[in-house]
């Protein structure tokens, strides 16, 4: 469980520097670490990978016998509620309450998801 | 050379965040396939050493089906807000369990329906009027 939750926090950074780097895309050559031909590779999409495969290393050891997949699904929702932190501090994105209404729909149902697996 | 990002966000308008979400609702179909071969290749594995697991077949498959997903993500991202796209990911969970029912034979009850369906309309809530 813990396992899993930890995993969900490093997600969320993750996507934060997935979306730092996908924003810096439209700006040109000048972020790219490896080549302009290449133009995934700017070391913040980088860092977001990294932070995924490394979220989904926690995963996995979450999930092996005994831990079942669809228990572990109310930690993971957690990752959305950082994100959403996230995205309003370092991107000042606006927080409508239709997206709070729509989170808290989601993690409600993520939180049945995991209730019916029991 | 500014490093300013411009922020699309304000400009950019509803068929625009129709196509993004949609793009994320195509990367958590991948995503859900991929978390099936991380479940199978997790039944498979003896210890968590990273050896085990660079050698185990259907979890590094799981791990390509994330990376494809993953660019899809960052497509979708490039111009659209992360507190609304990042939610709609929640979808995984929609696939999964269908997917869970159909592979793994694990059960359906009315808590996981009732759970689908609060995914499925928090989805359509933040796809339809996600911005003020």
């Amino acid at each position: 469980m813990l396992l899993v939750m930890f995993g969900a926090f490093i997600g969320s950074f993750g996507a934060v520097f997935l979306k730092s780097g996908a924003a810096h895309l439209r700006k040109g050559w000048q972020y790219l670490v490896i080549s302009q031909e290449a133009p995934y590779f700017n070391w913040r999409l980088a860092s977001g990978v990294v932070l995924f495969l490394v979220s989904s290393y926690f995963f996995v050891l979450g999930i092996r016998p005994p831990g079942e997949l669809s228990v572990l699904y109310p930690m993971v929702s957690l990752g959305y509620i950082f994100t959403l932190l996230w995205s309003r501090i370092f991107f000042k994105e606006p927080l409508t309450r239709v997206k709070f209404f729509g989170l808290f729909l989601i993690v409600a149902g993520v939180f049945f998801v995991g209730l019916g697996s029991k | 050379m500014s490093v300013a990002v411009t922020d699309s966000t304000q400009i950019s308008e509803k068929p625009a965040r129709r196509q993004q979400v949609g793009l994320v609702f195509c990367c958590t179909i991948l995503g859900a396939a991929a978390q099936i071969l991380m479940k199978t290749g997790a039944n498979h594995m003896a210890n968590g050493g990273v050896l085990g697991m660079a050698t185990n077949l259907p979890l590094m498959g799981g791990y390509c089906l994330y990376g494809i997903s993953t660019l899809l993500l960052v497509l979708a991202l490039k111009d659209g807000e992360l507190s609304l796209l990042y939610p709609v990911i929640a979808l995984t969970y929609v696939w999964v369990t269908v997917l869970s029912f159909l592979i793994f034979h694990d059960d359906v009850n009315p808590w996981k329906l009732l759970g689908i369906v609060l995914i499925v309309s928090g989805v359509a809530v933040l796809g339809k009027g996600g911005r003020r």
